[in-house]
């Protein structure tokens, strides 16, 4: 999987309501964007999700397109998450073909990863790892070279630093009242 | 109080003080249809769901109040993407309900089941599926508040069948509870200071300012502040097809429509404006013509609602978030204080001496027809015009009666213009026309229409006459597809593919005359005269006057698609003179 050009984290609040991915999704394809990766989980408060959504666009379409996306009546607030001034996280789940030969191998390339051996099959391993998408990226690329059965990963999620360069920039926030 | 669903439905739709309701009956809705028949409220049985959808879009166009469709599910929820579309483009306030199966059913394919939330997602401003008889009240109040706050548009409550039938307790939502389950809701009405002290400043400061007035205006209801500012600073106003009306014609700062067929002086003004005064409009590719050469010299103040129109096309000097009124009262103001604190407004003398230069050499104009020769459509239009009573309100279909509606009337008051802008629904006309004139009874309705769009919707005037509604329709008749058939004369070098209707079929006096209405027939110069004064003086049923009209008119000025503005082609007695349009 090759890093996205220029790639944009959209923390997207949204009420937690039937039908909203729906909206979020449906309104991506009709402006024409492509999702590049997606995360959907409950937030900290109860009825609202957290979507984070990965974009790769240039600027001035991604300004449309959060505020588009924040005319939808179930988003409550929109933050555009610099990568330098983030954290993400991503978890890969793979299967990869390991004979008796090669396994060894395989779990040394883990253990240097620092990922897990989830279960082991005579000939295939399914392994995982958690850490920076970018990690995730190198590890699946040395895995190929041993065949990937299977892959799933599970899209980025990203939180703003805490650190003193944290810088959550709220899109729109001039626009819409207090989120509440 | 324990009440059914459908009790509670038409009980909400009474608080939300519906007069009228256009709808039709069927399986999942049928609950909902017996407490209708104790209420108040009057509902209007259409012969096609789509004719319910732009009934009740006129009938908002007009009154400023939501408009209100009551349907079925399945079929019925199809029908209305369209009129939902179309609102939604037009920014029209507008409530559909849909009945659906019962919550059981949903998703077995039961009989007339569609996914209606899922096909109207992007054809609405917002829509919801009930699934408890007791969310139904709020349901209908978010409805309400999202389809009339912030910008305007369509909004669509889906009602399953048991939703209806199962009982509920009675609880009629506070404003603040509506609030308050809308926390993603906040629509901003006031614009931000600074941006309006910096409007005021541009606007004193610019030598060549046009107002570049859009439907914004028609939905703030700021009309009035329009003027106010115009004449304030003595700035010209172009009002774009949306906000025909929203700034007199018959004012002398109104250059009336700009846009790929505005009028010459419209679209040149501000083609060589330095500041475009935009307010409530949305710079849409029928305006700008090619978006990189319009308006090249122009510094731009952008007034929107919507803070997503801001940027998406032209890139505003100064973006102001807000309602068109309140945006404008205040900009009113800061320009008062700024010239009480001594700030002088730049000389707009010799802009407005080149502006008056244009209106002089470009008119509008057609040529006559000579005696004997076929009718002209613009001839029937100023006829339809100037025997129009006081208030006449005029609706349109789509394609070439439509402009020529939009540059040969004459609006002098706003809410006298209903047309089907963003969308461009053929057959809009007919129905938009009967819901305008159930919300204005008193008032003269005039549909304008073609004779490829009346076909399409034309079963409503059955409607119009069942419910004494006694709309007038003018098919200005080519028999071609008028507007496709001029494209092809000029840019398909004649060739003319699939436009051409016939002429012998359908009998349009007869067709009519079937439907309950007056049927009236016109092939002559002579004859329009008596026709128009004929159908005038009928109020208690429909008329159509089949206008016979030359199919070689074309509709000019020309801005062809993807052409820059300053290419609009002229009709050949002007193009002389175009080097003048500088």
């Amino acid at each position: 999987m090759t890093e996205p050009h220029q790639h944009h984290i959209l923390s997207v609040l949204v009420q937690n309501r039937p039908g909203v991915l729906a909206r979020v999704a449906g309104l991506f394809a009709r402006r024409g964007f492509n999702i590049f990766s997606l995360a959907v989980a409950p937030a900290e408060d109860d009825g609202f999700s957290r979507i984070t959504v990965v974009v790769d666009v240039e600027d001035t379409p991604l300004e449309q397109i959060t505020k588009q996306l924040f005319k939808l009546i179930e988003v409550v607030k929109i933050s555009e998450l610099d990568p330098r001034h983030s954290v993400e996280r991503e978890l890969l789940l793979a299967t990869v073909r390991a004979t008796p030969e090669q396994r060894g191998q395989v779990i040394e390339l883990v253990n240097i990863f620092e990922g897990k051996i989830l279960a082991v099959g005579v000939e295939a391993l399914t392994v995982s790892l958690d850490g920076h998408p970018d990690k995730l990226d190198d590890f699946e690329e040395m895995l190929a070279g041993y065949g990937i059965v299977e892959l799933q990963r599970s899209g980025r999620v990203a939180l703003p630093k805490l650190d003193r360069e944290a810088r959550l920039r709220a899109v729109n926030s001039n626009n819409k009242g207090k989120a509440g | 109080m324990k009440i059914t669903g459908a009790q509670a439905l038409i009980k909400a739709l009474e608080m939300e003080q519906v007069e009228t309701v256009f709808g039709l009956p069927g399986g999942c809705i049928l609950p909902a249809y017996d407490p209708l028949l104790d209420s108040p409220i009057r509902h209007i049985l259409v012969r096609h769901e789509q004719g319910a959808g732009h009934m009740a879009e006129g009938y908002a166009h007009v009154t400023g109040r939501p408009g209100v469709v009551l349907v079925t599910s399945g079929p019925a929820a199809t029908n209305m993407v369209t009129p939902l579309m179309d609102a939604y483009m037009d920014s029209i306030p507008m409530v559909c309900i849909t009945g659906q199966v019962s919550t059981s059913a949903i998703g077995t394919d039961a009989f007339q089941e569609c996914d209606t939330v899922g096909i109207t997602r992007s054809t609405t401003k917002h829509n919801e599926l009930v699934m408890k008889a007791q969310d139904i009240p709020m349901a209908v109040r978010q409805a309400f508040h999202i389809a009339t706050t912030g910008r305007p548009g369509p909004t669509l409550i889906d009602v399953p069948k048991d939703c209806l039938t199962n009982s509920m307790d009675w609880h009629w939502p506070t404003d603040q509870e509506v609030i308050d389950s809308l926390p993603g809701y906040r629509p901003n009405t006031k614009g931000h200071p600074r941006m309006i002290k910096e409007a005021a400043k541009l606007i004193l400061a610019s030598e060549r300012p046009i107002i570049y007035a859009g439907g914004g205006i028609l939905r703030a209801r700021a009309a009035e502040a329009l003027r106010e500012l115009a004449e304030l600073c003595d700035i010209h106003v172009v009002t774009t097809l949306m906000a025909r009306g929203a700034f007199p014609d018959d004012h002398p700062l109104c250059l009336g429509m700009p846009g790929m067929h505005g009028n010459a002086t419209a679209v040149t003004s501000m083609q060589k404006a330095d500041l475009l005064i935009t307010l409530g409009a949305r710079f849409d590719d029928r305006i700008t013509g090619k978006v990189s050469a319009f308006a090249p010299e122009a510094k731009v103040i952008h007034v929107d609602i919507d803070p997503a129109e801001q940027g998406k096309v032209r890139r505003p000097d100064v973006p102001i978030v807000g309602d068109a009124k309140y945006v404008i009262v205040e900009i009113i103001k800061a320009i008062k204080d700024l010239v009480q604190g001594g700030t002088v407004q730049a000389d707009t003398g010799a802009w407005k001496s080149r502006i008056s230069g244009w209106r002089e050499q470009f008119p509008m104009s057609y040529e006559p027809s000579e005696p004997g020769d076929a009718l002209k459509p613009q001839f029937c239009l100023e006829s339809l015009r100037d025997s129009a009573p006081e208030g006449t309100i005029l609706v349109s279909g789509v394609g070439q009666h439509q402009m020529w509606s939009s540059q040969y009337w004459k609006f002098n008051e706003p809410y006298t213009w209903v047309n089907s802008g963003g969308l461009g629904t053929m057959g809009f006309s007919v129905p938009a026309a009967i819901g305008a004139k159930v919300g204005c009874p008193d008032r003269t309705v005039w549909a304008i229409d073609g004779d490829g769009c009346f076909q399409m919707t034309a079963q409503e005037l059955v409607t119009a006459s069942v419910e004494r509604i006694p709309v007038k329709v003018a098919i200005l008749n080519n028999s071609y597809l008028g507007m496709v058939r001029q494209w092809q004369e000029m840019f398909y070098d004649e060739r003319y593919s699939e436009v051409y209707l016939s002429p012998e079929v359908p009998n349009f006096v007869q067709w009519a005359e079937a439907m309950g209405c007056v049927g009236i027939r016109v092939d002559s110069p002579e004859e329009v005269q008596p026709a128009i004064d004929k159908a005038n003086s009928i109020d208690d049923r429909p008329v159509v006057v089949d206008f016979r009209v030359d199919a070689r008119e074309k509709v000019f000025p020309m801005v062809p698609a993807g052409y820059a503005n300053d290419d609009l082609l002229l009709p050949d007695w002007q193009e002389t003179n175009r080097s003048a349009l500088r």
